[in-house]
């Protein structure tokens, strides 16, 4: 297989693959979580849960003065590797034309050189994270096998990004094909670890905050 | 013009000036990315140099390569240097027809077995040796046995490089590549669809000057072939600052902004066109305001729609996606249906501890 061959390849197959594995895997876990229903709170509401709900999908966004003191690191490291990821994947010109490939839908983006600065700067972040998980022996010890493949399927994006970018060692369609084929890795585990926190992160915001809605207290 | 004669002797002859020959090696030295102490290397060697017997052969082709090498511009250096080979045998320029043309083919290989080079364009087609055959023999005859006694293979184009457009899908002929059938021989690649004349005329100074020149990954000379497109575009800035034509007619392209949107194959296709350009350098075809089509790269007729962007996948990625989402709707209803039912059981199966259960002893 030529250079130029594998790049068609990752476009072509393995890109409709991973997109199949993706969607229908976030939907079959959305559906997993769904269909085991909720019991019915018989006790009488004391407020809105559709207020509590709604407020705390947002307001979790936002740390409290308590967070900074006990993990001021993780939070700050946190905010940046996640807006981060945000601006290199949503804002990249290249990026957003296979949003619109795929939803039709379009935005306007940064200039590239902005988004390199950026990708640079959520890589730093990212091994800071990893530093810390493994240097810091709580952290060590709630870690899993899981937690570090998490970090690396995120991380080889980047990284394979910043290669394509700058054309360091290989062939242009070469690293253009790695950097396809490794988001491609992250979109087949995406529904199956706990990088689905991107999708179910808002309804478990919601359904704290709509629990202590309906009993009247603040979440 | 007599083949003892060196190529020095021969210009002279023809007229051409120290100055005007001088120049042309610099411009060659430059295009190589030489130093200009290298200049006086190249000049004495070419002027000491004999014409070195060439065989060109044209299997499945547009003889747009030839086209390209003759009509780029007339009466240039490039020209003469190239009248100053032994161009012995060549379908479309030679005189001769029929059997005569054949045999200046097998007089020119007798006469310079083991010395000559060997210039192919077109590819060869492997699934049939009728679908192209010249004098009754066949594509893949020919080339073998004239590569057989020949010095060095130059695959001028895409298609004698790569396949090119005969092996574009569905290959009704099974075209393949020069490299393909010949391996024991050095193989340069000059693909394009087609070349920039002064590439080719310049592998072959730089062939006949120094040898074999160092190769990519791909056999294409490094001198030409070492930048991509795009990291010598002049449309390059704009891409870096985000401004894109959306359109063939909007604002961005009269503007002259990055035609990545619009498919431009500049940031994986490596070719000296940024930089050499066509006719005398006038321009090339993003400045001419259409996207790079990938033309010197393998299987550019197969790289996805020509106007589809490079970053953005080839096949309906929108139709899987609602697939997807069907057919997890399915799967999803039915784990969650089985996990429901194992709910329901754990609760129907659930026991009751009472007061006596907890004082029993165990």
């Amino acid at each position: 297989m030529t250079d130029a061959e594998f790049l068609l390849w990752v476009r072509g197959p393995a890109f409709t693959t991973a997109t199949f594995i993706m969607c229908a895997g976030l939907v079959i876990r959305f559906l997993e979580i769904f269909l085991l229903g909720r019991k019915a709170d018989l006790a009488e509401a004391r407020g809105s849960a559709f207020a509590g709900g709604f407020r705390t999908m947002f307001k979790r966004s936002i740390p409290d003065a308590g967070s900074f003191e006990r993990s001021g690191f993780t939070l700050v490291s946190g905010y940046i590797f996640h807006i981060g990821l945000f601006i290199v994947i949503f804002l990249f010109v290249p990026h957003i034309l296979v949003f619109e490939a795929a939803t039709g839908l379009s935005w306007p983006g940064l200039p590239s050189n902005i988004i390199d600065a950026t990708n640079v700067v959520t890589m730093i972040a990212l091994l800071a994270v990893l530093i810390h998980r493994i240097k810091d022996p709580v952290m060590r010890m709630l870690s899993e096998f899981n937690d570090y493949l998490v970090w690396f399927v995120t991380f080889l994006p980047l990284l394979t990004g910043y290669l394509a970018f700058h054309r360091v060692g290989l062939s242009a369609p070469m690293l253009i094909g790695l950097h396809i084929l490794s988001v491609e890795l992250l979109m087949v585990l995406f529904p199956f670890t706990k990088l689905s926190h991107a999708f179910t992160l808002w309804m478990a915001r919601w359904y704290n905050g709509a629990i202590a809605g309906y009993k009247g207290v603040q979440s | 013009m007599s083949k003892d004669k060196t190529l020095g002797e021969t210009l002279q002859e023809r007229g051409v000036s120290r100055r005007s020959f001088l120049k042309f090696c610099a411009t060659t030295a430059s295009m190589m990315a030489l130093p200009p102490a290298m200049i006086p290397v190249i000049a004495a060697t070419l002027e000491k140099l004999r014409r070195p017997s060439v065989i060109w052969l044209s299997f499945q082709e547009c003889t747009g390569c030839t086209e390209s090498l003759t009509r780029s511009h007339s009466a240039t250096i490039e020209d003469l240097i190239f009248d100053t080979i032994s161009l012995d045998y060549h379908h479309t320029l030679q005189a001769a027809s029929g059997s005569a043309a054949e045999h200046a083919r097998e007089e020119a290989m007798q006469e310079n077995y083991g010395n000559y080079i060997l210039v192919v364009d077109g590819s060869i087609p492997g699934e049939n040796n009728g679908y192209s055959t010249i004098a009754g023999i066949s594509n893949k005859a020919m080339l073998l046995e004239v590569a057989a006694g020949a010095a060095a293979i130059v695959a001028v184009g895409s298609c004698a490089a790569f396949g090119g457009i005969p092996k574009a899908d569905p290959n009704p002929t099974g075209a393949v590549s020069v490299s393909d059938l010949i391996k024991d021989k050095p193989i340069v690649n000059i693909p394009g669809c087609p070349p920039i004349p002064a590439v080719i005329t310049g592998v072959l100074v730089q062939f006949l000057t120094f040898g074999l020149p160092e190769l990519d990954q791909l056999g294409r000379p490094a001198a030409f072939y070492g930048n991509s497109i795009h990291d010598r575009c002049y449309r390059r800035p704009f891409y870096d600052k985000g401004l894109f034509a959306d359109s063939f007619d909007d604002e961005g392209a009269k503007k002259g902004w990055c035609l990545f949107k619009l498919g431009c194959k500049g940031p994986t296709t490596y070719n000296a066109c940024a930089t050499t350009k066509w006719n005398d350098g006038t321009s090339f075809p993003i400045e001419a305001g259409h996207p790079c089509l990938g033309c010197s790269e393998p299987d550019f007729w197969d790289a996805g729609s020509f106007y589809k962007a490079l970053s953005t996948p080839t096949e309906d990625i929108g139709k899987t996606a609602v697939y997807a989402g069907a057919a997890g709707l399915i799967a999803g209803a039915a784990l969650g249906a089985s996990l429901r039912a194992r709910k329901q059981s754990a609760v129907k199966n659930h026991e009751r501890v009472t007061i006596d259960d907890l004082d029993q002893e165990s």
